[in-house]
């Protein structure tokens, strides 16, 4: 499966968590949050500026900024 | 350890507020842990004669010490040491709810899991089976309704049973993985037999806090031993080697995957089954699709917000009215009970009229988070975080700010008070600050009447395009300002984004009521003390000192010549204020009429003697660079108390008597006429009362939400510094371009 960061999926796009590139805070924050390799998710949509973006993982929503998504790579599955 | 002390934790949007009101009902208390702004409730629960003492727990997604908030949580988990920990969990939401879960078991504290919203899991087709998760967890889990109260009481009974164990219960012991576990364990045989800082917590956890790299516990650790503390960060620095090393990581997301790793085995082995695929939209997902659209989503906002505003402050009129004839009565009673004098002048104008001021706010305050309460527990106010999140994040705030914009006079006429609370909503600490510190630039309610009276003066055919100027205006200091804070005092990266969009809920009226309440009550007793007494010392600035006898004396022959022309009888009448117009005849209102503007002239000396009077003269100097003689000066000092005042103390200082910011017209011709004055003299001013210190009750608020004095003074000093310059810019340009002079 192609693999490509979150921040350039589509709406609708589904994939599986592979890597998170990020340390310290943010990338424990990330982490809190279920973000972790091995996570399902689906992009939900993008706020009206086109960020940030709103992701369903885990039976829930969490959105967030198109640069925190840029450390979140993601497998994803072809476009629907 | 405190008696009975049971301690509510769990996600935020887990319900846990609202059964934390089922358990506990009426009997809260609400108060700041020491030196933060976070919330502390405490309650109390009777169960069969034996009473529990429940402290709820800020809301934390996990127990690291990232926010204030967990370090608040983890804090109170270590140091109070309470008997038992109820960890709400949100059943429809169970993977990542259990995340803080595996946390609070490997602390060690005996928990009981409330599985709560089991009614949202259902109508999500998710069935959860609570005995295995129990017989898994090795802990007792209740299943709860936190809207209905449904397990309140087999909850309550589950915590006291745990609580009889006495405080404890053997960690839960996951496997890290290869390249953890081995050191961890050998951490952990080191930590046991050095004692290290095994009074607080297990020493298995302890090694473990050392491999997340966190700061609070190594901070502690270093304190404690600093020679074992520097050996175990040895330790951990040689496996993150090897981490990056071999497979491109490091300990602390290890240690999380393995979490999850649990987490998801445990709840494939029988505990949850769906009947449904699980990529079916649920309700909040449709509801979402309209409301955060790209093209209604906007709309469906601006008429969220107008409508929040327009309730709030129609709503709360009727009781403001009625606080403020209550107050006139009052102090009308006190007039005619106390002879004319200082006590008379203290308790009427000082306390009465400072008291009423702060009360005066309380019904805003209550609308106005009665809409906040509904609009955050309904799940809305994070979905317009999310929408104008992109545009905030510009200057350095944060998509939340912009309730708090809006409450505060983001489309005129709001209030800074409940503006800079509603920051409560806000839990990144850098953005928070830069919008409690731009708030109180909209244009609030009270600087209305100014703005009113300016652009009646001067600008009365603008009326309109001069208030969106102004609305505009006060947006762009308030971005600039934050952008200015935020790369300088508040510098730093904006702190992690990452919201939850949580499924819309039907507030309960009782978790909305008990909310606004409380933020209504802390604001009354705490502004309410403070206040009274800046009202006297306005008030003493005002009036103090007084004139000199031979200038009362001047006065007074003034009078008396006027009167003498009057029969005998009246002459008494007439100069102590007794010739009221039913009474008297047509040809003596000249004479009264004479009398008042000696009396106005009287008051306006007074002033120009008083302290207030005297800084505003001295003041000239440097005022004249921005058009200001000392007349505006001491009107500006006045708006110091109440923005509004800057009105009534204008009026006095033109002899025009005590004008009411409602009835401005006499004052209006008065400085249309002046030649003292012009339209740029005039829009400056609105400028400086725009941007200018709060007033003191903003003040206050401000200081208390930022959480020490020193951002309240610096406010004050900033924000003047601020209306000064650009005050001066604005006269000085347009003197030279010869705009409105």
């Amino acid at each position: 499966m192609p693999k490509m960061y979150l921040r350039r999926m589509a709406t609708g796009q589904k994939g599986v968590v592979c890597h998170v590139a990020a340390r310290g805070e943010l990338g424990r924050r990330i982490r809190d949050m279920g973000l972790v390799p091995g996570t399902p998710l689906e992009v939900q949509g993008r706020a009206p500026l086109k960020d940030p973006v709103a992701v369903k993982l885990r039976d829930f929503t969490l959105t967030l900024r198109n640069n925190e998504a840029d450390v979140i790579e993601v497998e994803v599955e072809d476009r629907p | 350890m405190k008696e009975n002390l049971v301690a509510l934790a769990g996600n935020p949007n887990s319900g846990k507020t609202s059964l934390f009101n089922a358990i506990t009902g009426a009997r809260q208390h609400v108060a700041n842990y020491p030196g933060v702004t976070v919330e502390r409730k405490e309650g109390f629960a009777r169960l069969n004669g034996h009473e529990l003492h429940l402290v709820d727990l800020p809301g934390t997604y996990s127990l690291t010490a990232y926010s204030i908030e967990e370090l608040v949580a983890r804090d109170v988990l270590i140091l109070e040491r309470p008997r038992a920990v109820v960890n709400i969990v949100d059943a429809s939401n169970l993977e990542r709810n259990l995340y803080l879960t595996v946390q609070l078991l490997e602390l060690g504290i005996p928990i009981v899991v409330a599985l709560n919203m089991m009614d949202v899991a259902e109508g999500r087709g998710i069935e959860i089976d609570a005995y295995q998760l129990a017989r898994k967890l090795d802990v007792p889990v209740v299943p709860t309704v936190g809207r209905t109260g449904a397990g309140r009481e087999e909850l309550l009974r589950a915590a006291a049973e745990v609580a009889e164990g006495g405080g404890s219960r053997p960690p839960l012991n996951i496997s890290y993985g290869p390249d953890i576990d081995p050191e961890l364990s050998r951490m952990e045989a080191r930590i046991t037999s050095a004692g290290f800082l095994t009074d607080l917590h297990p020493a298995r956890w302890t090694a473990l806090k050392y491999f997340e790299s966190d700061e609070e516990v190594v901070k502690r650790g270093k304190a404690a031993d600093p020679a074992l503390s520097a050996e175990l960060e040895r330790t951990v620095q040689r496996v993150a080697e090897h981490l990056r090393k071999t497979l491109d990581t490091y300990p602390e997301a290890v240690i999380a995957d393995h979490r999850y790793g649990f987490i998801a085995a445990l709840l494939k082995s029988g505990v949850v089954t769906r009947k449904h695929a699980s990529d079916r939209l649920y309700v909040s997902d449709r509801i979402d699709r309209v409301v955060t659209n790209r093209f209604f989503g906007p709309i469906i906002t601006a008429v969220i917000l107008y409508a929040l505003y327009t309730f709030s402050f129609t709503t709360s009129k009727v009781p403001v009215g009625w606080l403020e004839s209550g107050f006139s009565a009052l102090k009308g009673l006190f007039e005619s009970l106390l002879p004319p004098g200082h006590l008379r002048s203290l308790i009427t104008e000082g306390i009465i009229d400072g008291v009423g001021g702060v009360l005066g706010f309380v019904p805003i305050i209550i609308f106005m988070f009665l809409g906040i309460a509904i609009l955050e527990d309904s799940g809305y106010l994070a979905r317009a975080a999310f929408m104008l999140d992109r545009v905030f994040r510009i200057f350095g705030l944060h998509g939340s700010s912009l309730m708090a914009y809006i409450v505060g006079g983001g489309i005129a006429g709001g209030c800074g008070v409940p503006g800079v609370m509603a920051t409560r909503t806000l839990r990144s600490s850098r953005e928070r600050l830069a919008t409690i510190l731009t708030v109180p630039l909209m244009n609030c309610g009270a600087k209305l009447p100014v703005y009113a009276l300016l652009i009646g003066a001067f600008f009365v055919e603008h009326e309109a395009r001069m208030m969106l100027l102004l609305t505009v205006i006060s947006w762009l200091m308030a971005f600039l300002v934050s952008k200015l804070l935020r790369s300088t005092l508040l510098q730093g990266p904006s702190t992690p984004f990452l919201l939850e969009l949580p499924p819309y809920r039907l507030p309960t009226l009782r978790g909305i009521l008990i909310h606004t309440w409380e933020r209504a009550w802390l604001y009354i007793r705490k502004a309410g003390t403070i206040l009274l007494a800046v009202s006297v010392i306005f008030w003493a600035l005002m009036n103090f000192p007084e004139l000199p006898e031979s200038e009362t004396a001047r006065f007074d022959s003034k009078r008396e010549a006027i009167v003498l022309d009057l029969p005998e009888e009246l002459r008494a009448a007439a100069l102590a204020g007794g010739l009221s117009s039913e009474e008297t005849p047509e040809h003596l209102s000249e004479v009264r009429g004479q009398l008042l503007a000696v009396d106005r002239e009287e008051a306006q000396a007074a002033l120009r003697y008083s302290i207030a009077g005297r800084a505003g003269t001295f003041l000239e100097p440097a005022t004249q660079w921005c058009g200001f003689d000392w007349r505006t000066n001491v009107a500006l000092v006045g708006g110091f108390a109440a923005k509004e005042m800057v009105v009534s103390v204008l009026g006095t200082a033109y002899s025009m008597g005590e004008v009411d910011p409602e009835e401005d017209a006499p004052l209006r011709e008065r400085l249309a006429r002046d030649p003292a004055w012009s339209p740029l003299v005039a829009f400056t001013l609105i400028l400086f009362c725009m941007l200018y210190v709060p007033c003191v009750v903003s003040v206050v608020c401000l200081a208390r939400e930022a959480g020490s004095w020193k951002w309240g003074l610096f406010s004050a000093v900033f924000n003047t510094m601020l209306a000064f310059l650009v005050a001066v810019l604005v006269y000085q340009g347009g003197r030279l371009m010869g705009l409105g002079v």
